[in-house]
């Protein structure tokens, strides 16, 4: 009697468990929904073409324009600067950490990098507009420093964390062997780093970049702030951007629910969404890739 | 592959036996230069990092003080304090854990304790990797749609701390299932050989064993909502409310928020620039203090399970 009762004890609580387990499952399903839901609509007002090819974004005048092309470019153009500024600095450290800093030190930097992870994206805004952009104002002679240099010197500084620990982690996990076998050989350490570790930690680090590089299309205070916010196709790195995600976070507050606007704003989150989540998906097949390559 | 070819380089140089030293002078030279490059790159890294911080704290000390953190804005925002953006931050972090740490540690338990390699389980892993991928202001989208429009909330405390704990939902079960991961299986082994079922083990076991570690993981995960603007903006964060909000169902200020409108929304952006930095150093306590709080926890832990 005893026993069934503490067998039967032991099935609920798995239920209860697995049950919970699909939260995150529902969540993204819910997400998946909604978006479709409320973004699709603004289809029966403007064509698939016109909403990604359309270089006018007017949504609030009579007719309104729904163009999102000079958006996608400006998140396109935000997040190509910042990785070219950030991949290099980020495994430059990964590098420097995993390969170059003596153990005691290891234990402080990590630290650090991780802290500025933690840094949140309002605050580098800030500094954008308070440091960066009267800098940049005043060493171009431009009109404004708000714009794509200034929004991916930050963004740039978001995702080096990122990249530079992920990249960090698959450096450490190569095998010490090949290390000796690289030293053994009289190699010096940088042809180590650059012939032996980097190759074969390079599905790790192309994940590492791949992640950066979703985090860097999804950041939102960042290009909100110190983007410039003009939606135009930028013609050089000192013309001001409107990324699809800073559209979204400066117009929704204002737009009534269940207008066209709001609904291409949902439309601007679903092709946010392919992009990360197609980002996303290269990156689980890098590792899986990697991991048989490994062996 | 590649150490093949390193190996026949190394051939080649002892072959030509009289360029050898200059040639692996080069070699060497080159090798000092990148690890002076290297250790360039950190050292600017926390240049940076210490630059920020000491730029933005003398920039705010001087605005911090009690009336500070206890008073309302006043005269349109361009006085007073931040008390209902702090408390409103807080009331955030409250709600979206609440949410997010059960979430995560059932998640988590399930994943490591009960899951087998199946359907189900690889749906619920890839359904938390893409989630964690998923942008901020798209959480935010979502919030809007189904927390505050469909469920009828309205924009509020409830709707801004679920959507908040929906984006620290991934990062929570991240930390709980490391945390359980390194529950050593002797100890697992040991409750099942004195007759304890497995919801016994996990409940009286593995879950306390596991605990210190997951409260790091939430720690830190607290840290990274408290800084969060994207998600809010449209689900629930006020531009301007003088009173604490005493209801789920009321707007709050927080203070991601404040530094976004007073800084970008705000009439007299020149004239609120003191305030602005004042709140963005509170912001930066809170932030970093939790963070660091749980980093330091965290190593302390470690040091603790190495001995």
């Amino acid at each position: 009697m005893k026993d069934s009762d503490t067998l039967r004890g032991d099935r609920i609580p798995k239920r209860v468990i697995t049950v919970l387990a699909s939260t995150g499952m529902a969540i993204m399903l819910f997400i998946l929904y909604f978006l479709l839901r409320e973004g699709l609509p603004v289809l029966r007002h403007a064509s698939l073409g016109e909403l990604l090819l359309g270089s006018y974004w007017y949504p609030t005048y009579d007719p309104p324009e729904f163009g999102m092309f000079p958006l996608v470019v400006g998140s396109l153009a935000v997040t190509a600067l910042a990785s070219l500024l950030a991949v290099p600095v980020s495994l430059g450290l990964a590098a420097f950490i995993s390969e170059v800093c003596p153990r005691s030190l290891r234990e402080i930097f990590k630290p650090i990098l991780e802290v500025l992870g933690f840094f949140p994206s309002v605050v580098l805004g800030f500094i954008g507009m308070v440091v960066i952009a009267p800098w940049l104002q005043e060493r171009f002679s431009i009109l404004t420093g708000l714009n794509l240099m200034n929004a991916s010197i930050l963004m740039g500084i978001m995702i080096v964390p990122v990249v530079a620990s992920l990249a960090e982690d698959a450096m450490a996990a190569v095998p010490k062997d090949l290390r000796d076998a690289a030293y053994a050989l009289g190699s010096t350490r940088w042809e180590t780093i650059s012939r032996v570790v980097i190759p074969s930690a390079l599905p790790g680090i192309l994940q590492a970049c791949l992640l950066g590089v979703m985090r860097a299309v999804g950041e939102t205070m960042v290009v909100l702030m110190a983007s410039g916010g003009a939606a135009l196709v930028p013609r050089s790195v000192l013309d001001p951007v409107r990324p699809l995600t800073s559209t979204i976070a400066a117009e929704m507050g204002e737009t009534p629910v269940g207008s066209d606007h709001y609904f291409s704003l949902f439309f601007a989150g679903i092709l946010l969404l392919v992009i990360t989540l197609g980002i996303n998906v290269a990156a689980m097949w890098v590792e899986r890739r990697g991991m048989r390559w490994r062996g | 592959m590649k150490t093949t070819r390193r190996s026949n380089g190394s051939a080649h140089a002892s072959q030509g036996a009289g360029t050898l030293p200059e040639v692996r002078a080069g070699r060497v030279v080159k090798d000092k230069l990148v690890t002076a490059l290297l250790w360039c790159t950190m050292g600017g890294i926390v240049l940076l990092l210490g630059g920020i911080l000491t730029f933005l704290s003398a920039r705010g000390a001087g605005v911090l003080s009690w009336d500070f953190f206890l008073e309302p804005p006043r005269e349109a925002m361009t006085q007073g304090g931040v008390y209902p953006a702090i408390v409103g931050t807080f009331q955030l972090i409250l709600v979206s854990m609440a949410f997010a740490f059960p979430m995560g540690v059932a998640t988590a338990v399930y994943l490591v304790e009960y899951a087998r390699d199946d359907f189900f389980t690889r749906t619920v892993r890839l359904a938390i990797r893409s989630l964690a991928g998923v942008p901020s202001v798209v959480f935010g989208l979502f919030g809007l749609s189904f927390f505050a429009v469909f469920l009828g909330f309205g924009p509020c405390l409830l709707s801004a701390g679920l959507t908040l704990g929906c984006l620290a939902l991934p990062i929570m079960v991240g930390a709980a299932e490391s945390a359980l991961r390194s529950v050593p299986q002797d100890y697992r082994d040991a409750s099942y050989a004195m007759g304890a079922t497995r919801w016994q083990t996990i409940y009286k076991v593995v879950l306390p064993a596991a605990f210190p570690s997951i409260l790091t993981g939430g720690i830190l995960s607290v840290g990274r909502v408290a800084g969060e603007t994207a998600p809010i903006i449209f689900t629930g964060a006020a531009f301007y409310a003088p009173h604490v909000a005493r209801s789920l169902f009321q707007e709050v200020m927080a203070l991601p928020y404040h530094i976004l409108v007073l800084a970008t929304a705000g009439t007299n952006i020149e004239m609120t620039r003191p305030i602005q930095y004042g709140t963005v150093l509170v912001l930066l306590i809170i932030v970093l203090g939790t963070t660091l709080i749980g980093i330091l926890w965290r190593a302390r832990l470690r040091l603790k399970n190495v001995r």
